[in-house]
């Protein structure tokens, strides 16, 4: 029954989880009650057989627990605000949990786990956690951190909720575009550090990016009016979908132009596609939407050089002037010299400020490619020596020596 | 309820070169807030703090008792200061946040919220 009944408490765990929360006011509580409900399961199940409603099982018991915990307490500590809270619960366990009411939950969870007031390590470290059930362990092995680092993290972000009394609630109509975008910022960190690894192999951290995918699909599920978590979808969905193609036999690097299109998953490009369009006629763009838009350009693209190169540059043209990151801005970059040429990128480079950009290997190997492709070789060497110098892992690195050994030649 | 203080940090430099009318429209700013979260029944304190240079940080050396020790200042020297706080009280720190956003340290300086410890139910 063992990966059967992991998928399940993957599945069911997050809704579970959600409405103790609810029900109890407490997070660390209510973990430890869906704990000791699913190892109960693990020992009643193979004896009394698997109830109808795993789901249902579950939450029952884990507020049975919860109730013993908080009976114990309001007993020993004869505290006011312990018998208030016991009378609450006894009240709200009466109520039976409808599906709306557990979707409504569980999108007070997500909000709360990515309150703005948390760092975005804390809310990424939640998000896994809480809202995608990974254990400590395993999100501690993905982000390269030790178990006891990355249990402080947690329970320093739980802590904070909790004296700071950070609301379990959907934010106001008025309040939603920053807070939804407070959200999706944590699935946009999933997913960079699951095509980022610092050390070793990058497909190590697959799981990080499917984690994402996960993530975004239950935020477009819980909030369906909001184009930008389509976006996020859209894009998570439109970039893993070239994940076979992104990296060689020997686990090597491979870029956009040299990538084996054959092994990039049509299905998941046509739901990307899918996904973006319906948000895209709700006509409130964004970001996200708009990465979306050009992730899915590439997808469709048969060959490099068949990419609609002065479509994307377009849209990179609209990202930038309502988001003129670093990241944005040289991407358009590489956009304008596939449409207009390589000295109309450089142009461009040149007109990105030196202190933001000097310190990032992607803004140096970009400046490399376009200048090899103008014959000037020696400076284009130069320019891959700085992005080896900044370049974060060792795929990266072995794939900028590559480059610029093929221009000493 | 939760009670917060929101502490009002700036750079209150005494040689500041901001002018006499500005400091005038600042001071109405503070009353106007002040007006605003009084008549919502969110005030329950606050002070304006002098600035650091009319500190004086005590110290009482060698344990409970013992030696009592003044320094002339704060006890730490910051670019920003501390000149001020009001304590709020708000259901949660959403509310708390939207009231210090309107106190005018947050645009010309910054607001920190902390939660207050509640001793009440102990």
């Amino acid at each position: 029954m063992s990966d059967w009944f992991d998928q399940m408490v993957r599945d069911e765990g997050g809704r579970v989880l959600a409405t103790l929360v609810r029900l109890t006011g407490d997070i660390t509580l209510a973990e430890d009650s869906v704990q000791d409900a699913v190892v109960e399961a693990l020992h009643r199940w193979p004896v009394d057989g698997v109830p109808a409603n795993p789901g249902a099982w579950l939450t029952t018991v884990a507020r049975n627990r919860a109730l013993d915990v908080v009976r114990r307490e309001a007993k020993r500590t004869k505290k006011e605000a312990d018998a208030v809270l016991l009378d609450e619960m006894t009240t709200a366990f009466g109520e039976r949990t409808t599906d709306s009411m557990v979707r409504d939950d569980l999108l007070r969870l997500v909000f709360t786990c990515c309150h703005p007031a948390l760092a975005i390590e804390a809310r990424v470290a939640l998000a896994l956690r809480i809202l995608c059930g990974m254990s400590t362990v395993e999100i501690a092995r993905v982000f390269l951190v030790s178990d006891t680092t990355m249990g402080q993290r947690i329970s320093r972000a739980k802590k904070k909720i909790a004296t700071a009394h950070i609301p379990y609630r959907v934010p106001a109509d008025h309040e939603l575009p920053d807070r939804v975008a407070s959200v999706l910022v944590v699935v946009q960190a999933i997913v960079t550090a699951g095509h980022h690894a610092p050390e070793g192999r990058l497909d190590g951290r697959i799981d990080l990016a499917e984690e994402a995918i996960r993530l975004a699909r239950l935020l477009h599920d819980l909030m369906p009016d909001e184009p930008e978590c389509a976006g996020m979808l859209a894009l998570a969905l439109a970039t893993h979908a070239r994940r076979d193609a992104r990296l060689d036999d020997d686990g090597e690097l491979v870029l956009l132009p040299a990538q084996d299109r054959g092994r990039w998953r049509l299905d998941e490009i046509a739901e990307a596609e899918t996904v973006l369009d319906a948000a895209m006629h709700r006509r409130r763009a964004g970001p996200y939407q708009l990465q979306a838009a050009i992730a899915i350009l590439h997808d469709l693209a048969r060959t490099y050089e068949e990419t609609d190169w002065p479509q994307i540059a377009a849209l990179y043209g609209v990202l930038e002037a309502h988001w003129p990151t670093p990241v944005v801005r040289v991407n358009r970059v590489v956009a304008v010299a596939e449409a207009d040429g390589a000295d109309a990128g450089l142009r461009l480079l040149d007109e990105l400020d030196a202190a933001e950009v000097s310190s990032w290997h992607l803004y140096w190997s970009t400046r490399g490619e376009l200048l090899s492709r103008t014959g000037r070789r020696a400076e284009a060497r130069d320019a891959f020596d700085r992005a080896l110098e900044c370049a974060p892992n060792d795929s990266d690195r072995r794939f900028l020596e590559r480059r610029r050994d093929e221009l000493s030649r | 309820m939760p009670r917060y203080a929101a502490l009002i940090y700036g750079d209150l430099a005494d040689d500041s070169p901001i002018g006499a009318a500005s400091r005038a429209e600042i001071h109405q700013e503070y009353f106007d807030f002040g007006d605003r979260a009084g008549a919502a029944g969110v005030l329950s304190g606050g002070a304006a703090l002098q600035p650091p240079s009319a500190a004086t940080t005590v110290r009482v050396r060698g344990g409970k008792g013992g030696e009592v020790v003044t320094t002339d200042g704060p006890f730490a020297e910051t670019k920003e200061v501390l000149g001020g706080f009001y304590i709020i009280d708000a259901a949660d720190l959403d509310e708390a946040i939207r009231w210090a956003a309107q106190i005018p340290g947050a645009w010309l300086g910054s607001v920190e919220v902390r939660p207050v410890v509640d001793f009440s139910g102990s």
